[in-house]
């Protein structure tokens, strides 16, 4: 090997910038298997939503909106600091680097545990699907009056339909961003080292573009699940 | 390899702009829209996930290549969504008797 040759470049390579390359385009094709992970969830979400639009508008309205509303905010939030990372390491910048990686960290733990406040009071509330649905219509959230028994039934199996769509969709999205926070983590400390520079930042990029993909997930999750029909 | 580094002001905007819309979808959803509701919450996501796809994600900046990796990942939702719905939305059009 020559001297030109980086430490970080792989020899099947012909230079950092191809490496580069090849790994953000491994990335998106990773991101485009996810989109059809995910596309299995909005497509159970919209069959059933076509076909149960009052109980799933019924179910909207059951979400606090002012939490829902706050998360987006904070996750928004931890996409800026993210792109800022990356910019960090673009321009060699470790304080950047480290700094905006530390404050995504802060604010994906945020967004977890205000998610955390939800599905607490989802369980009070009796609205985990399966043996924990206990919900039968509250003070706060009357069911529709003039359903009849059946209709009743009828129309707390369709709002546990939401309920079960509504924790499978975000619970997920939740665990994609654990594993993103996990990943950060070691980032974070490979930052500190000094590992990422303008020469190679690639695991970095790498990784925003998968916050930056769980960041759309809940762009699209947070009308679809908190404010469609909730009025 | 320098890639294009952005300016920070760029990322700046796009948040404000993402903050902004966000703000627009919960303030609209408490309109008296009916059957709007859907496009027009789904109008305005679709505006802040090409935000970040563009300018966060950097593909505004990226190789040809990686457009077609997103059209292809799009095309490939839209057949899974359009094949289904012509099923769900299309049952009861004819009158079968073992419906």
């Amino acid at each position: 090997l020559s001297a030109k040759h980086p430490a970080v470049l792989a020899h099947h390579f012909e230079d950092l910038r191809q490496q580069h390359q090849a790994a953000t385009l491994g990335m998106w094709i990773f991101l485009a298997t996810e989109v059809l992970l995910f596309g299995g969830l909005f497509l159970g979400y919209t069959v059933y939503r076509l076909l149960f639009p009052a109980a799933f508008g019924f179910g909207s309205g059951m979400q606090n909106k002012l939490l829902g509303s706050v998360n987006t905010v904070v996750l928004i939030g931890s996409s800026l600091t993210m792109a800022l990372a990356v910019r960090g390491a673009q321009v060699g910048d470790r304080r950047v680097l480290v700094g905006c990686l530390a404050l995504t960290l802060v604010l994906g733990a945020t967004f977890l545990g205000i998610k955390a406040v939800e599905y607490t009071a989802d369980y009070e509330e009796g609205t985990m699907p399966g043996p924990l649905f206990t919900f039968r219509g509250s003070e706060e959230h009357p069911l529709p009056e003039g359903l009849g028994t059946a209709g009743r039934t009828a129309f707390l199996k369709q709002l546990e339909m939401y309920f079960l769509l509504y924790f499978l969709m975000t619970g997920l999205h939740a665990a994609h961003m654990v594993l993103g926070m996990s990943v950060i983590c070691v980032l974070l400390v490979l930052s500190r080292r000094g590992r990422f520079g303008p020469g190679y930042y690639a695991p970095v990029e790498l990784m925003g573009l998968y916050w930056h993909f769980v960041d759309i997930i809940w762009i699209f999750l947070f009308p679809l699940l908190y404010l469609v029909g909730s009025h | 390899m320098a890639e294009h580094v952005l300016p920070r002001r760029t990322y700046y905007t796009v948040f404000a702009a993402l903050i902004v819309l966000t703000l627009t979808t919960v303030f609209v959803s408490d309109l008296p829209l009916g059957r709007l509701h859907m496009p027009v919450a789904l109008a305005i996501a679709v505006a802040k996930g090409v935000l970040v796809v563009l300018f966060f994600m950097h593909v505004l900046y990226s190789p040809r290549l990686t457009w077609l990796v997103i059209a292809a990942a799009l095309f490939w939702l839209a057949i899974l969504m359009v094949l289904t719905l012509t099923d769900y939305l299309s049952r009861g059009w004819l009158p079968l008797t073992n419906r």
